[in-house]
């Protein structure tokens, strides 16, 4: 029977809903059985929300000072200690275990499935490559571990109302202490955070500056979305780099994307083919993105955006 | 630090709209344009400036591939890497067996710091770097955005979700870099005469000693399901009726 171990994601209070997502794919496995490991440095408030998560049949706790904030290298030989009893060993395809499950797979000498977006089978997965112009089905070995990621953007988090046991378990690991953590600078605002948004406005290098992408804050505002961005704009200083979205960037999935002044490369698209609908405004009729989105607007942002704002009223 | 290696990966062009062949079996490759995976270019552009600082002696590129892998290996050399190395074979090479070559040429030259892109473009695995790193027993630095260095400690500042974390790691170790680290220098003719005389030696897995980890196996390639093209509309009063008639304002 397979047995999976989910690695929570967490900010050192509370739980991310990248841990859900992964709980509702590693159910998609026949018969299995689930588990979510809470690595932390107090996580009594965490581990009883992993708890919630329907399908989860036990929450393993692992306090240490060290484990807070995650650092890969110190998580791990944790993670890699608890899999033994595990078939399976997932985490989100998010910054946090993008970074350290392929730490962990190799130190249990497996390659790792990068980007689950379905499961087709107990060993039988289906994944994007080339910046999802091709979709590739892989089969691990059977007789190993599965360690993989799992593609967010393709999960709905899986329900609460469970009560899931909670255990404090122990993993004999050495830790090292040659990576240290410094800080965090986040330009999080109170505006939704772009992962779980409903809604999201998105702009490009056609605003033209941070001060014109008041014109997109304000969209925003009126929607109660969160703000997405193209990389041209990143890498031009109009918006701080968690905005982006994108191969590169955030893989999303909200019911709306509106894409302003954003021409569409693939790099981009990427990270939105999950959403639901998709609106572009562009004044370019050719751009690549009217290709992909429900509903186009040809015509200068400058005029529309304002326009639609008020509108909104 | 002495030597930096640079894993520079053959991979079809970012520009290149990737096609599904129609039997399955792989991506069509022939007669398209290849090029350095750009994440690979950065980290080559970061270790030419960490020796022109005068913070290490010698660049080595290396990459894993077909024969043909030394177009970019010379490109490489042309940038300003001292010397290349090609590990050759014919087959696509998995991250975990990736890193135990790195590793392998890591124990010859005494190299004290990898820099690797954080994913290759062909299979978007980004796992190469961190497992360097764990069978190394080493630090792994991510998504690096800024990188600087005091005597044996290295500062990196990462892209991640919520924004810029920054860590401080021991040499030696692996970095993986992102797209905003630097922006690469461009080529000049002169530099690509001068990288023709450049040594670039070439060593097969048996030399090397290497295991092929255990490999996931590829069943079959389809292209992603297309989202179909929508409605356009004239003016906003259209987009605000279109999206009541959705429910989504
Ligand atoms: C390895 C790699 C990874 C990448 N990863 C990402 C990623 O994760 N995310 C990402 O977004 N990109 C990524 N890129 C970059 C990507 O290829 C594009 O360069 C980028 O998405 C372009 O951003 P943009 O659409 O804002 O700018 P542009 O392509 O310059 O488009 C601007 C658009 O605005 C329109 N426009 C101009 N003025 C107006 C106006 N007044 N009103 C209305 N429309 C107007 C234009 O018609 C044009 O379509 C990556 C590239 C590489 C090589």
């Amino acid at each position: 029977m397979s047995k999976v171990l989910v690695i929570a994601e967490h900010n050192g209070t509370a739980l991310n809903q990248s841990t859900a997502k992964c709980v509702a794919c590693a159910k998609q496995i026949e018969g299995a059985e689930v588990d979510v490991a809470v690595f932390a440095a107090s996580a009594s408030s965490i581990a009883a929300e992993a708890a919630e998560i329907s399908g989860v049949d036990r929450v393993l706790v692992l306090e240490r000072e060290e484990n807070d904030p995650a650092i890969a290298a110190v998580l791990a030989p944790q993670i890699a200690a608890l899999a033994s009893g595990y078939s399976h060993v997932f985490g989100p395809s998010t910054a946090f275990g993008k970074d350290v499950m392929p730490r962990v797979a190799a130190l249990l000498g497996v390659n790792q499935i990068s980007d689950i977006m379905r499961v087709e089978g107990t060993y039988r997965f289906r994944r994007p490559i080339y910046a999802g112009n091709a979709i590739l089905t892989v089969e691990a070995p059977a007789e190993a571990t599965v360690v993989a990621t799992v593609r967010t953007a393709s999960y709905q988090a899986a329900d609460g109302g469970n009560t899931a046991a909670i255990e404090n378990v122990s993993a004999d690991a050495e830790l090292p202490t040659h990576t240290r953590f410094v800080g965090v600078q986040t330009g999080q605002s109170d505006r939704p955070d772009l992962q779980t948004a409903a809604k999201v406005v998105s702009g490009g290098r056609a605003l033209g500056s941070a001060d014109n992408f008041g014109l997109i804050y304000k969209l925003a505002d009126k929607l109660g979305a969160a703000i997405g961005s193209s990389r041209a704009a990143v890498d031009a200083g109009y918006v701080p780099p968690e905005t982006q979205v994108g191969q590169t960037g955030q893989i999303i999935a909200p019911d709306l994307y509106i894409a302003i002044g954003i021409s569409g490369a693939i790099q981009h698209i990427t990270g939105i083919k999950d959403a639901g609908t998709i609106v572009a405004i562009n004044k370019d009729e050719e751009a690549p993105i009217f290709e992909v989105s429900d509903i186009g607007l040809v015509g200068d942002l400058f005029n529309i955006v304002p326009e639609l704002t008020d509108a909104l009223n | 630090m002495e030597k930096i290696l640079v894993g520079l990966k053959r991979v079809v062009d970012y520009n290149v709209r990737v096609q599904v062949k129609r039997d399955g079996s792989g991506v069509e490759t022939d007669g398209v344009k290849m090029s350095i995976n750009p994440f690979d270019e950065i980290a080559l552009e970061e270790a030419l400036r960490i020796r022109e600082r005068g913070e290490a002696s010698e660049v080595i590129v290396v990459s894993i591939g077909s024969a043909e892998s030394q177009q970019q290996l010379r490109t490489g050399l042309a940038m300003g890497a001292d010397r290349a190395i090609l590990v050759e074979t014919d087959t696509s090479t998995d991250p975990l067996t990736a890193a135990r070559i790195f590793k392998t040429i890591i124990d010859r030259e005494n190299a004290e710091l990898v820099i690797l892109g954080k994913q290759a473009i062909d299979d978007d695995n980004s796992q190469t770097g961190q497992m360097l790193a764990a069978i190394w027993g080493r630090p792994q630095a991510t998504f690096a955005s800024e990188v600087s260095f005091d005597g044996n400690t290295a500062r990196v500042t990462r892209e991640v979700d919520i924004g810029l974390e920054t860590i401080e790691i021991d040499l030696p170790a692996v970095i993986t870099v992102d797209l905003r680290l630097n922006e690469p220098r461009y080529v000049k003719l002169p530099d690509i005469m001068k990288a023709k005389k450049k040594p670039l030696d070439q060593l097969s897995f048996a030399e090397l000693g290497v295991e092929p980890a255990p490999g996931i196996k590829e069943l079959a390639f389809e292209p992603p399901e297309a989202r179909q093209r929508g409605i356009m509309v004239e003016d906003v009063a259209g987009l605000v009726a279109a999206l009541k008639d959705k429910g989504l304002v």
